[in-house]
């Protein structure tokens, strides 16, 4: 399926909140040398769950999962977005009409542009009005 | 063979009801002539030896007291001249000064004799091996053990606690068929196996586990024998009976306890008042045949009761159900009563969490604040916040369905919450009163 290609691996991992716990993380990653190209924290009381876009999440899920910290892999898509004012609108918007629900986004800009992460009801119908309305998907293997 | 000693354990009711009331007259007896002690207290309970007419009336004994046996650290209880002694245990003082039980080679022989009947009981013979991984030492659980399966002619693997992957590796080796310890370090001991990648079900011949020293429940039960494929057996004593006494038999339904050896009466423990078969109270049991450190009527502080229906294996032996508690275990948060084993209950029954937990008390101005910290399991973990939000509410949910009381629930991580190789203690009282 041509969709496929456009979803991504995210690495989640469970994560009490206090202190060392991302630390703990981003160490195990060190040791594993695997880079991580985005990457959010969402929190509630007392825990938190650590979500991030790697080049290895095989070699990133084994390895916490060995550190005894819950992990898991979710499904996501990334979205190049006009870096300047009313870009993040533009997408948001055409994800709006089409009735689809953002779980959660988080995004980076570089150099490179803009991306937009997005946790979406229906993958595979964003990936199709995404690209129908003419915006880029990031693939899979541009993480890897 | 099912029964160790035939002549006890097949003895009809009416005949155990003879032979109990001759044992509690001579008891008594023996008490009032040579326990300065309890003399004392029957003076001032008004009760003489021969008012001990019949078996009914030993309730009219007072009771002996935890506090008893630590007011006359360490010896002023024992009845027999130290001569006679030959062993003594040691309980650890959780709650002030520890506890001396002296013992005469008869209370050994009896207490020996007790555990062949119960692993007998449960279809433990001659040929099986049996891992004793409770301590070894002041601790009565390893001792009192290995007499009882060496008795019945087992094999003894005394491990003792802790090294646990050495203890899977013996275990192996040297085929264990039964294992003796805490629950909570079985299931220390499955986790630890299941991380060498061994499945005790399936890579050992373990097949029974002997457990008790802490209260669990009948769902940790089930999780037990399904996880480790093994048939898990209840085993109850105290140091002050003598140690780890009485089991389940292989119907697994209430623990036996030998009328030949013990009176066991069940009480409402804020009046004293006798229970019936049937009402969960404190137990209080009488040694009949103890001799160097009597114990009457004494209120251990477990909650339990005596079961109301006839045994299937034909004893006519009683039965307490499983200990549901302890009188001091129990928390009073906002002045409900709480305990323990209700929220270890409550948490086997919700596949999201894991059995192990921790409760922490405080006190937030003039409130109790009770908060309950288990771990979410792998399986359920979400990546999604609300899905965690929705674990951490039915939880809290559920306990306060069951305990009455409103609870803080904290999910973290897997496998962060203390295990206990010994007795669980899971709960810190932060409060200041």
């Amino acid at each position: 399926m041509a969709a496929n290609e456009f979803i991504i691996r995210q690495i989640s991992v469970f994560s009490e909140n206090r202190p060392g716990r991302l630390a703990a993380i981003a160490h195990a990653l060190e040791e594993e040398r695997v880079n991580i190209f985005a990457f959010s924290i969402a929190e509630a009381s007392g825990f938190g769950v650590v979500r991030a876009l790697v080049d290895q999440p095989d070699r990133a899920h084994a390895r916490l999962t060995q550190d005894g910290f819950n992990v898991a892999f979710t499904d996501v898509i990334a979205v190049r977005m006009r870096d300047e004012p009313g870009g993040l609108y533009e997408v948001a918007r055409l994800l709006g009409e089409a009735g689809i629900n953002i779980e959660y986004s988080y995004a980076y800009s570089g150099p490179a542009g803009a991306v937009l992460i997005l946790r979406v009801d229906r993958p595979e119908e964003a990936i199709a009005k995404i690209r129908g309305a003419g915006k880029e998907l990031i693939s899979s293997a541009a993480f890897t | 063979m099912s029964h160790w000693n035939p002549r006890f354990e097949e003895m009809p009711a009416a005949e155990l009801d003879r032979l109990q009331y001759r044992l509690a007259k001579t008891l008594v007896y023996r008490l009032y002539a040579f326990s300065p002690f309890y003399h004392a207290r029957m003076r001032e309970a008004g009760v003489h030896p021969d008012d001990v007419r019949s078996l009914e009336d030993v309730r009219k004994l007072p009771f002996m007291y935890k506090a008893d046996l630590r007011d006359n650290y360490p010896d002023r209880l024992f009845t027999v001249p130290h001569e006679e002694l030959v062993r003594y245990h040691v309980s650890s003082g959780t709650t002030g000064k520890p506890t001396v039980v002296g013992y005469t080679q008869k209370d050994i022989e009896l207490w020996t004799e007790s555990l062949a009947r119960a692993l007998t009981s449960i279809g433990l013979s001659r040929g099986d091996v049996i891992q004793v991984s409770y301590g070894y030492g002041l601790f009565t659980g390893g001792l009192g053990l290995h007499y009882g399966a060496e008795r019945i002619g087992a094999t003894v693997l005394p491990t003792s606690v802790g090294n646990t992957e050495r203890q899977i590796e013996l275990m192996q080796d040297l085929g264990a068929t039964a294992i003796s310890c805490t629950p909570s370090y079985l299931l220390h001991i499955g986790e630890v196996a299941e991380k060498m990648g061994i499945n005790l079900g399936r890579d050992t011949s373990l097949r029974t586990g002997i457990l008790g020293a802490e209260p669990w429940s009948e769902e940790m039960r089930r999780h037990i024998q399904e996880w480790l494929g093994i048939r898990a057996y209840d085993i109850y004593g105290t140091s002050e009976l003598s140690g780890p006494m009485f089991t389940e038999c292989a119907e697994q339904h209430g623990i036996h306890i030998w009328r030949d050896l013990a009176l066991i009466e069940v009480i409402d423990p804020e009046t004293g008042e006798s229970l019936q078969p049937g009402e969960r109270g404190e137990l209080v049991i009488t040694m009949l045949q103890k001799e160097a450190l009597p114990i009457c009527r004494y209120r251990i502080g477990d909650l339990s009761s005596i079961l109301a229906d006839d045994c299937a294996c034909g004893r006519a032996h009683p039965r307490i159900e499983r200990i549901t508690g302890r009188v001091d275990d129990m928390l009073i948060i906002r002045g409900i009563n709480v305990f323990p084993s209700q929220i270890e209950h409550v948490l086997l029954g919700l596949p999201e969490v894991g059995e192990h937990f921790q409760i922490v008390v405080d006190r937030q101005g003039t409130l109790d604040d009770m908060l309950v910290r288990v771990e979410v399991r792998k399986e359920a973990f979400s990546d999604k916040i609300a899905d965690l939000m929705a674990i951490q509410k039915r939880v809290a949910d559920r306990l306060k369905s069951v305990l009455n009381v409103a609870v803080r629930v904290e999910l973290v991580e897997p496998g962060s919450l203390p295990r206990f190789e010994g007795k669980s203690k899971r709960v810190i009282d932060r409060r200041v009163l």
